[in-house]
């Protein structure tokens, strides 16, 4: 059998490859992992009340000073390929009140093909109002530096159609986009439901392209809107259950649904009283150019004092 | 080159903000004077609208109101407020008289839509029921939490 030989060259111009660097990776990344860890067990969890969309968002942000890590996949079915298993990790950090800032790492397997990374995206949402309105607007900005390869559809843009993903990884991953990505995040919580309505723009940075379009809207309310004297798990208001349609709409030159992917999905969240919270989202395309069958699901965990507890380390609040 | 950059980056905003949210730290008495900017957060219990402020709490006589609201009160609210709910430095105490003294109406109100400038977030994601056990729980604080011994002052055998 002969040996494996893993790639270390990046897929991206400018990322780090050389062979001093890769020898300095592993010790890189295990401190970077230790300091990590440190700072969780520091930082005390809390039972975070998380919203249920996978790709709609409402207008409530990360408490300040708390990290959410989450964990997340998506299975997709793809006619005229390899079905794929896509994931990111996310870091989610609540930097004041009205400020939320968020990492996501992004990687991908098609099966019978391969596994790769596929970029990162660095995520910032900022809420405009101080107070509660009818409609309480979020403004989204985010940067992606990610290859043609990804497939994690935590947004669906312009032409995005289900064709585009049968592309093979090694070629896809030739293709590197730095994106810029805007969203106006409206939404609204009555009577215990959640409405929420995202409009989006993203534009490649990379070469001509115009700004494409897309819109995601969602519904959810808690089983129960009264919380129970008692902690428990099973509690009809630790489940949150919605749903959500998402899709293209074009670009600026080609404003409309035609050659456009949309999807809908049912949404339950788990918040579970020890602090972990499980999101499950199964997905059906709704013409022929979207994936037929999306699962996704996903696993996080909110840290409260993670704030703190860098500043500490850093020398504050001495 | 790319990646290193951003690391920094990032490092240095998680810092900033960190330190931005983190008021210089000092012991908390038992019922904490509110520290100069929690003046103004209770200053906002004012600027409830008439009408909110009016408002009556629908589970005032609701038996299990109190311990629902103080299991949230524990999930969402002791990290700022401390577990006692006496204030830490984040957050003011909640036996202070100005939220004692405040109507149901006014702390449901705040709680719904906040004090985002001065890092309270807005908490109209719990529902509208869970909101008013919170204000069930906060209302049911005696006028202050048991002083702690002074062991300075214990007379020596």
């Amino acid at each position: 059998m002969p040996p494996v030989k893993f790639q270390t060259q990046s897929s991206f111009p400018g990322w780090p490859h050389s062979d001093a660097l890769a020898t300095s990776r592993p010790r890189l990344a295990f401190s970077f992992g230790l300091l990590t860890l440190v700072l969780l067990f520091i930082a005390l969890p809390v039972q975070s009340q998380v919203s249920p969309y996978v790709v709609t968002y409402d207008h409530y942000l990360e408490e300040p000073g708390s990290l959410e890590l989450e964990y997340f996949s998506t299975f997709g079915t793809q006619r005229a390929g390899n079905d794929f298993h896509a994931f990111w990790a996310e870091f989610e950090y609540g930097a004041t009140a009205w400020w939320t800032t968020e990492v996501y790492l992004d990687g991908q397997t098609t099966f019978n093909d391969s596994t790769v990374f596929t970029g990162f995206r660095w995520e910032n949402r900022f809420r405009l109002l101080q107070r509660e309105h009818f409609i309480n607007p979020v403004l989204y900005v985010e940067y992606e530096q990610i290859s043609g390869a990804d497939k994690i559809l935590k947004e669906v843009e312009g032409h995005d159609v289900e064709a585009d993903y049968a592309v093979p990884n090694a070629i896809a991953r030739r293709e590197h986009n730095h994106e810029i990505e805007t969203k106006l995040l409206l939404s609204k919580t009555f009577k215990g439901w959640n409405i929420a309505e995202n409009t989006l723009a993203a534009k490649n940075l990379t070469g001509g392209h115009s700004w494409e379009l897309g819109y995601a809207i969602g519904a959810s309310r808690p089983l129960a809107l009264k919380a129970s004297a008692q902690r428990c798990s099973f509690c009809s208001e630790n489940f949150i259950a919605g749903i959500e349609m998402y899709g293209g709409l074009g670009d600026r030159y080609s404003f409309g649904l035609h050659d456009t992917s949309h999807y809908l999905a049912p949404v339950i969240a788990w918040n579970l009283p020890s602090d972990w919270t499980l999101r499950l989202s199964p997905g059906f395309g709704l013409n022929d150019n979207s994936h037929r069958f999306l699962l996704r699901w996903g696993i996080s965990r909110e840290f409260s004092g993670f704030g703190t507890a860098i500043s500490r380390l850093f020398g504050g609040g001495r | 080159m790319t990646l290193r950059v951003s690391s920094i980056l990032l490092l240095l905003t998680l810092d900033v903000t960190a330190q931005t949210n983190s008021v210089p730290a000092k012991a908390v008495p038992a019922r904490s004077v509110p520290a100069k900017n929690d003046n103004s957060v209770y200053a906002e219990l004012a600027k409830a609208p008439p009408k909110a402020a009016a408002r009556r709490n629908p589970l005032e006589h609701d038996p299990d109101a109190v311990a629902a609201g103080g299991k949230l009160f524990s999930q969402h609210c002791a990290e700022c407020h401390g577990d006692t709910a006496a204030g830490s430095k984040k957050a003011p105490s909640l036996y202070a008289e100005e939220v004692q003294q405040a109507t149901p109406g006014a702390l449901f109100w705040l709680l719904t839509n906040g004090v985002v400038r001065r890092g309270m977030p807005v908490w109209s994601k719990l529902p509208e029921p869970q909101r008013w056990q919170l204000v069930s729980f906060i209302k049911s604080l005696p006028p202050a939490p048991p002083p702690k011994p002074n062991l300075e002052q214990t007379p020596q055998p």
